[in-house]
């Protein structure tokens, strides 16, 4: 492990945790051109959190530790889930701490914490989003790792770092089961990460809300935690799908040099990508909750269709 | 016996002590609180002996052997400590261990209610009963000792008899043990037959039956009366009836160790007979056990989330576990078969790590369950809530075994998972091509198991544990006492210790695959030092539980501190909830609501039957004045293979019970039948 | 083009004829089927043309050529005029459990990827790893026929499953003799309008294209 490679890893961690609200805050305003609203620009978020760590904490009388616990470890495993996607190099010393099944189980510690922190409080609205949130996730984890695991047999590694050099080592290929399991990622980050058609991250509306429902009690910097986590995981998600399908552009093991071009690839590429999630989100409208059945099985076949076809046509 | 301090001198004194209680009982009758004082460290002192013997067998390899003169005349009993013995001697002692620490303060809880004297006999006799069981080297100490073991559970699971489902909770746990019992001994006939020839008994030791060569069809005889038998004990599916009627009415120390160990007597019997005795197999059996542990794992998860009996929903939790273990297993099966002994020890070390752990979390589950039923006599978690602010050490402990057993990192469940899902990808080394491509679609049924469980314990521990006390009397609830507290304690340091070092203990138990396979993980797993999992190699896949634990510490700390560096208020306030005000407990979501999404999509593999009663107000028919909700979820299994067994076994007895008469002289008749039948016979 | 692009690009277009037939399977709309179905057919035609260059078989191209003009505009055409006609364009079919029949269509993949084991083994052509694809086209086609209420999905999973059994004769042996595709073509086309006809037969008699109805034609 030499100091170069902890400077990288260093930079970033601090890349993920301030370039993440930038990210939410272009999805939102390309949000706003495409409906024809005046955008508030890419810093609003970072001027909510700002506001929200200024904040006192209102807490509800019965909260117990849980309740201001949870903050802490979603933002606490959105950094360390950081530390190991490969995003602007693949030279990262904590990129062995942990393979593509470990970062979704820590995401997974995420939603735990933050399911049981929405029934603390005791009201129906927490317990509500818990248990859709955890129904959901519980039919979104299956089709996610058959994905991950299509690419993981394809390129003979769990490991995200080491996925991504294979792929940089190798000849690009067309594969019909790395298709099958992209569009199949693609679905289940949308579930994840809480995106229409599957949630709608900005109502509050009680029918349908799924993620707002459990944080509903939560003000000031638990609030502003939270949210920051959340960022975070969207970036990741973003993050990860780049790394297992489209990793080119990244900089090679150990060259301080490439970062610069590394970082502007990256930036392109998420550019690239929020304006496919805002085209998904606009032309799509939220589902019933009990449709998503529907949607996430659409998710696992293709995942399925795209293991098989790694046996059968590759 | 040799008197220099061996293993085996270890665990044979450990069984010794377990026995000295009942020699206690006449002395110290009428003091029971002595009594469970003496005999409860009694069991933890022997139980502590099994486990430096089960470590110290595993660590060194050795295998040592003793012939006691006991038994038939002729038939002495065979005892042996292998590395594999070792492993699940260790897993037994280990947890019994604790629980015989938690005992001491749970069973004090009864004394007011009755005599618990012979609740600690068959407490002692039942662990003794499942040590036998792995250390027995010929199939008739190992019959006895099962019997042991099953008999004193029975008594133990009926120990609150004055309810009728307990009761009968117990009728259908000895049915179905005996049923197993007799599939067990007829594997054994069939085995010891094929080692000696069917004239003598001396195959009936299991090293008569290691070195004999089976023919094909009655070793797959043997094999699947043995998985019959094991699978019965184990609980896996359709055979799992008996375990979530047992488990729940049995006193929760004991729960804790008929979910958390005695399952892993049946897990170890299969071991023994596949890959120890037998040897050899087709691939096809690992296909069979690997299947019905994917579909035990989903159905026994499935069922626990529509639980709402907090001790019901574990032990539905412990076919889910069995199931996953069965997984591990049966991947090592298949590879094995396919000659492919380093891929098999993946699998193997997968399934036994998991055997470990469940032992560990499921004991700490239940633990906390026998805490909360301790504390407020209710074991429906609808009448539950809010119980973090009375019993916060219970609460703590609770959830760490919560996340364990929902194979969240950095806890020991994951480490297993993970490794179970690593064995699932090394699919494309198999020469089959139809396997090749099966067993990864297997791992989305493991990946939905995990998901659904960590569903599972989400509802359990809020509805439990968070919110507020549902029910309509407010209880006096109290925190668990100090050697509850204990037992607690330790199953949960270990389940840390399991997922934060799983070198060490993968290090360790690197000498069972050894012994079966002839091959082992460790040399690659922990290659990279103590803080890198390395399963297959550095470049497929590495975990490190460590750097996964310190660091999520680390941020949280940093966080923490960073953000309390000026003091902050924090305002305590009513709850908000939208600006509803009128809330009341009864407006939580609670165990029946949470699962309902659930539910709903896998309804079709449950018997449901939903009623909603409305009674209206007079003149306003949109507003009713009450709603009677009712809701019963059955077990499809019970309708499909009991219900009919049940019924044909009625009708045969009431065939047969025709030849009762009542008279002397009608059986006198039947006697005379049989005797000049058989002198016709012997002519 | 390399055989081994080629290869490639067979066995992409293979894996999305598999996907659209997993579409119709589940696909509830009318419309959508329809269009799901000239998709397929547009991938049929692209990858015969494709076999035909690699293989050099010229009379391939006029297969593919078939295909295009039939099954991707005529066929696909004649049924949105049908739909039209009954004015059944927007009906949506309820189709019991689609997660059942999806995992029943998977099922379904993986026997026919067995049964071709031993064909994969022997076969030389570059097309041999899509024989599988074929074969599950055709049986997805009948299991749709099988799970479809609907008189119009019935003939759409017909029309699915004639696809799977000319996109086998592509990957097995680098098609058919011309005669009998053209043969084949012509039956297919006027099968397609004696379903038309008995479409409107059966509309009008029942008042709905639900076969389920056809039970009461049974005597008692």
């Amino acid at each position: 492990m030499n100091p170069r490679s902890l400077v990288i890893e260093f930079l970033q961690v601090v890349l993920l945790i301030g370039l993440a609200p930038a990210f939410t805050g272009w999805l939102r305003t390309v949000k706003c051109w495409t409906q024809g609203r005046t955008a508030a620009g890419l810093l609003q978020p970072y001027r909510d959190l700002r506001k929200l760590l200024a904040k006192e904490v209102v807490l509800a009388e019965n909260a117990s530790w849980i309740f201001r616990f949870t903050p802490y470890i979603v933002f606490g495993t959105a950094v360390l889930a950081g530390g190991i996607i490969p995003m602007i190099s693949v030279d990262l010393p904590l990129a062995p701490t942990a393979d593509v099944i470990v970062i979704i189980a820590l995401f997974a510690v995420a939603r735990f914490f933050t399911a049981l922190a929405g029934m603390d409080i005791g009201t129906a609205f927490g317990g509500m989003g818990a248990s859709r949130e955890m129904t959901i996730a519980s039919l979104a984890e299956p089709a996610m790792l058959m994905a991950i695991f299509t690419v993981s047999l394809a390129n003979t590694s769990t490991s995200l770092s080491q996925i991504v050099q294979v792929i940089l080592n190798g000849q690009p290929v067309l594969r019909p089961s790395i298709a099958f399991a992209f569009f199949a990622f693609v679905m289940i980050a949308i579930a994840e990460t809480g995106r229409i058609p599957v949630d709608n991250p900005a109502t509050h509306l009680e029918l349908t809300m799924i993620h707002e429902a459990m944080i509903l009690e939560y003000s000031g910097r638990h609030l502003a935690l939270i949210e920051w986590g959340q960022m975070m995981k969207l970036l990741l998600f973003a993050a990860m799908g780049i790394a297992a399908f489209a990793p080119w552009g990244i900089a090679a093991a150990g060259s301080l040099h490439a970062l610069p071009a590394a970082l502007a690839v990256m930036v392109a590429k998420l550019a690239a990508i929020g304006l496919v999630i805002v085209m998904i989100e606009t032309g799509l409208a939220k589902m019933r909750l009990f449709r998503l059945t529907d949607y996430l099985g659409a998710a696992f076949l293709l995942a399925t269709l795209g293991m098989i076809s790694f046996f059968i046509l590759d | 016996m040799n008197m220099s301090v061996t293993p085996l001198f270890l665990a044979s004194l450990s069984l010794l002590l377990l026995l000295l209680p009942v020699a206690l009982v006449p002395v110290l009758k009428h003091r029971q609180r002595v009594f469970i004082e003496t005999a409860f460290m009694l069991a933890a002192t022997a139980s502590l002996l099994s486990v430096v013997a089960g470590i110290w067998t595993v660590a060194t390899g050795s295998v040592g052997c003793v012939v006691l003169p006991v038994g038939l005349p002729d038939l002495p009993f065979h005892l042996r400590l292998d590395p594999l013995a070792g492993f699940f001697l260790t897993v037994i002692a280990g947890l019994s261990l604790y629980v015989s620490l938690y005992s001491v303060g749970y069973i004090k809880g009864y004394l007011s209610k009755r005599s618990v004297i012979s609740l600690i006999i068959f407490y002692c006799l039942f662990v003794a009963g499942m040590l036998m069981v792995v250390l027995a080297d010929d199939a008739l100490f190992f019959l006895v000792a099962w019997e042991i073991m099953a008999g004193s559970s029975y008594f133990l699971v009926i120990f609150e008899n004055e309810r009728v489902e307990n009761r009968r909770a117990a009728f259908v746990y000895i049915v179905i043990a005996h049923i197993g019992a007799i599939a067990i001994l007829l594997a054994f006939g069939v085995l010891a037959g094929f080692a000696s020839g069917f004239g003598s008994f001396q195959g009936y030791t299991f090293d008569a039956m290691r070195q004999a060569h089976f023919p094909l069809t009655w070793a797959t005889a043997a094999f699947l009366l043995a998985f019959l038998g094991f699978g019965a004990k184990a609980g896996v599916v359709p055979l799992h009836v008996w375990l979530p009627e047992a488990h729940p009415v049995a006193p929760s120390n004991v729960s804790a160790l008929m979910s958390g160990v005695m399952l892993k007597t049946a897990i170890y019997g299969i071991i023994r007979v596949t890959f120890d005795l037998i040897g050899s197999f087709p691939w096809w059996w690992g296909a069979l056990v690997l299947g019905l542990g994917l579909i035990s794992a989903v159905m026994g998860v499935l069922y626990a989330l529509m639980q709402h009996d907090l001790k019901r929903l574990l032990a539905y939790h412990s076919v889910e576990n069995i199931g996953i273990i069965l997984i591990g297993i049966g991947l090592a099966m298949i590879f094995t078969s396919f000659g492919l002994p380093l891929l098999a020890a993946l699998a193997l070390v997968a399934g036994l790590y998991h055997t470990m752990n469940h032992a560990m979390f499921k004991g700490l589950l239940f633990m906390g369950a026998g805490a909360v039923l301790h504390a407020t006599n209710e074991r429906n978690m609808e009448e539950m809530g809010g119980l973090i602010h009375l019993m916060p050490w219970t609460a703590a402990l609770f959830l760490i075994g919560c996340i364990s057993i929902a194979a969240l990192p950095p806890f020991n469940g994951f480490v297993s998972e993970w490794l179970t899902f690593q064995a699932f990808l090394l699919s494309p080394s198999l020469p089959n091509s139809l396997m090749k491509l099966l067993i990864p679609l297997g791992a989305a049924l493991l990946a939905l198991t995990g998901a659904l469980a960590a569903a599972c314990f989400v509802k359990a521990f809020g509805v439990t544990f968070l919110g507020h006390w549902r029910g309509h009397r407010t209880p006096q609830v109290h925190e668990a006492d100090w050697p509850m507290r204990l037992g607690m304690i330790s199953a949960a340091l270990t389940c840390l210790g399991l997922g934060v070092l799983p070198t060490f203990f993968i290090g360790w138990l690197d000498r069972v695959p050894h012994q079966l396979l002839g091959s082992g993980l460790a040399s690659t797993a922990t290659a990279h030092g103590w803080m890198w999992l390395t399963p297959i190699s550095y470049e497929r896949a590495s975990y490190s539980g460590v750097i996964v634990f310190s660091g999520i510490l680390a941020v949280v700390l940093a966080t923490y501190v960073f953000l309390h560096v000026k003091p902050s208020k924090i305002r305590k306030v009513a709850i908000w909830d939208c600006g509803f005000e009128k809330l009341t407990p009864r407006m939580q979501y609670n165990a029946t609501s949470f699962a309902m999404p659930i539910r709903r999509i896998f309804g079709f593999l449950f018997h449901i039957r939903e009623q909603v009663h409305l009674v209206p107000q007079r003149g306003h028919k949109a507003f009713p004045q009450q709603l009677r909700y009712r809701l019963r979820v059955r077990d499809r299994i019970w309708g499909w293979f009991y219900k009919p067994a049940v019924g044909v076994s009625f009708w045969i007895s009431r065939k047969i019970g025709r030849l009762q008469q009542g008279r002397i002289n009608t059986y006198l008749i039947y006697s005379f039948i049989t005797i000049i039948v058989l002198l016709v016979f012997l002519r | 083009m390399t055989p081994s692009t080629a290869a490639q690009i067979n066995s992409f277009l293979a894996a999305l004829v598999l996907l659209t037939s997993f579409g119709m399977l589940v696909q509830k709309r009318l419309n959508g089927l329809i269009h799901l179905f000239a998709w397929q057919g547009l991938f049929l035609s692209v990858n015969t043309a494709i076999v035909g260059y690699v293989a050099g078989k010229d009379h391939l191209y006029l297969s593919s050529l078939l295909t295009l003009v039939l099954k991707v505009v005529l066929l696909p055409y004649i049924l949105h005029l049908l739909i039209n006609r009954l004015n059944i364009r927007k009906s949506v079919e309820s189709i019991v459990n689609v997660p059942t029949t999806m995992l029943i269509g998977i099922g379904l993949v993986i026997f026919s990827y067995h049964l071709m084991g031993p064909v994969r083994e022997l076969s030389t052509l570059i097309t041999r790893s899509t024989l599988a694809v074929a074969l599950a086209t055709v049986l997805i086609g009948l299991l749709m026929m099988i799970t479809r209420q609907h008189a119009v999905s019935q003939i759409i999973g017909f029309l699915a499953l004639e696809n799977g059994l000319f996109f086998a004769a592509t990957s097995a042996t680098y098609g058919m003799p011309l005669v009998v595709e053209l043969g084949v073509a012509l039956d297919i086309l006027i099968a397609a309008f004696i379903f038309g006809i008995f479409f409107f037969h059966i509309s009008s008699t029942f008042d709905s294209l639900d076969v389920g109805q056809m039970a009461r034609l049974k005597e008692d």
